[in-house]
């Protein structure tokens, strides 16, 4: 049977493909799915590149910017295409940032963005892989782990 | 170059800087009478909010200020502020840059500083935030160091105590990583000095971790000294013993050698005997009166005599 039969194609939507293998499920979980959008996903899914994969197509979906830095955050490999009417229209990378502002919430309850303040949590990417961040108000350094618990 | 610039973090200083500050302070300490006399400060007014209890700190900032001929005013008592109604620090800091022309504040979150200077037009110098930086201690030690042994280079600089909770001690292993020094680290290692601090300076430093102050003591240039805080130990009898290995008294001080100094943040409770205080070697008292020195070079350059 060939691959590409695996995972269904679809008419309009969004592919994330070379996701690392076995965090699939990590960036399903950080994108807002309504209950009516199918989603497929091929997990451990053979790559040329990267030996195994994970792969998320979803219908009638497209990624707003802070879906897409959020995805950089966990699976800064991925790339993105926009499908509509079954052509991809659209393909690119996703982009680490240098500096992560108002999607992480800082793991120091100690730390003045934790305490009602109006200002939008703020780190700097101090590592890619693996991923770490440092929050530019108490300094504190945060793993790949703290980073998907907090997402 | 510090002009009207916040003072956050240590880091936010360069090696020009630092020399400017000293050598200002070396010029106020020498020429105190004129600067009474001239008031560089006059019709300038700092602003202290201090949420977080603290007597020499914000003591010696208002000393500062008003030796410089400035005025000072005074956030009473954070319970009884607006802070206690829940006010956001932002909003504070929003109404109190329109009544002063610099604002010193301490507060228990860490981070709460630079989040001050975001929402100021006005210079913002950081008097602790939680267990982050201390800056203005940070340069008064770097000072006393300099002035007691006649430099900072070279210097065996051995720290002992809480080097986790203690805020002065980040600051300073941060700044001392600009110089070339041997720091020694000596605390139990419950007290060991947290990672995010160490990771940041361990490829600049010549650092080395002991459980022993006996194992460093004759080659100390420096020791400072920090009180290893009681409300930190559930079991008090563990504190006791903790404290009685790592006191000096008039037994250490004899094992260091000559030219050597003492140093310590203050306010010391059981970590120094008293009998100490006489010996040559005690700077502590000192330390923490270059403290008006130090803030009054602070704040003149940063507004610009």
């Amino acid at each position: 049977m060939e691959r590409t039969l695996k995972i269904s194609k679809i008419k309009d939507g969004t592919v994330i493909d070379h996701i690392p293998s076995g965090k699939a499920v990590k960036v399903l979980n950080i994108l807002k799915i309504s209950e009516n959008t199918s989603v497929s996903i091929g997990i451990r899914v053979p790559s040329n590149m990267m030996g195994f994969k994970d792969v998320i197509k979803i219908e009638n979906k497209f990624l707003e910017k802070i879906e897409l830095d959020k995805i950089s955050l966990i699976a800064p490999s991925a790339t993105i295409s926009i499908i509509k009417d079954y052509d991809i229209t659209e393909k690119f990378k996703v982009d680490l940032p240098e500096s992560v502002i108002g999607i992480v919430r800082c793991t120091n309850q100690n730390c003045i963005t934790n305490a009602g303040e109006p200002v939008s949590p703020e780190f700097k990417v101090i590592s890619a892989n693996p991923l770490a961040l440092k929050c530019i108000y108490c300094k504190r350094e945060m793993s790949e782990s703290d980073v998907i618990n907090s997402l | 170059m510090l002009k009207n610039k916040s003072l956050i973090s240590i880091a936010d200083l360069e090696d020009d800087d630092i020399n400017a500050i000293f050598e200002k302070a070396d010029y106020i300490s020498g020429h105190m009478d004129e600067v009474l006399r001239t008031s560089p400060m006059k019709s300038k007014i700092l602003a202290t909010l201090f949420y977080e209890p603290s007597t020499r700190t914000r003591l010696s900032f208002e000393a500062s200020m008003e030796r410089l001929g400035g005025s000072v005013i005074s956030m009473a008592d954070s319970k009884t502020s607006s802070f206690a109604k829940g006010e956001t620090l932002a909003d504070t800091i929003r109404i109190v840059e329109s009544y002063s022309d610099i604002i010193v504040i301490r507060h228990p979150l860490e981070g709460a500083s630079l989040l001050a200077s975001k929402f100021s037009s006005k210079p913002i110098i950081n008097a602790g935030d939680g267990s982050g930086e201390h800056p203005t201690q940070t340069l008064i030690d770097l000072y006393t160091i300099r002035n007691e042994t006649g430099g900072i280079d070279d210097r065996e600089i051995t720290i002992v105590g809480d080097l986790k909770y203690g805020r002065t001690v980040h600051s300073l292993i941060l700044a001392l990583s600009r110089y070339n020094v041997k720091i020694n680290l000596v605390s139990p290692p419950s007290l060991a000095l947290p990672n995010y601090v160490y990771n940041g300076i361990k490829d600049k430093l010549n650092i080395e971790t002991y459980n022993n102050l006996d194992d460093v003591i004759s080659g100390t240039d420096v020791l400072y000294v920090t009180r290893i805080q009681k409300e930190r130990f559930v079991d008090k009898n563990e504190y006791y013993k903790l404290i009685g290995s790592y006191k000096i008294t008039l037994n250490e001080v004899n094992k260091m050698k000559n030219g050597s100094i003492i140093m310590h943040p203050l306010p010391r409770v059981d970590e120094i005997d008293p009998a100490v205080d006489y010996t040559k070697n005690a700077k502590y008292f000192r330390q923490a009166a270059n403290g008006i020195p130090v803030r009054m070079s602070l704040i003149s350059i940063i507004l610009g005599d």
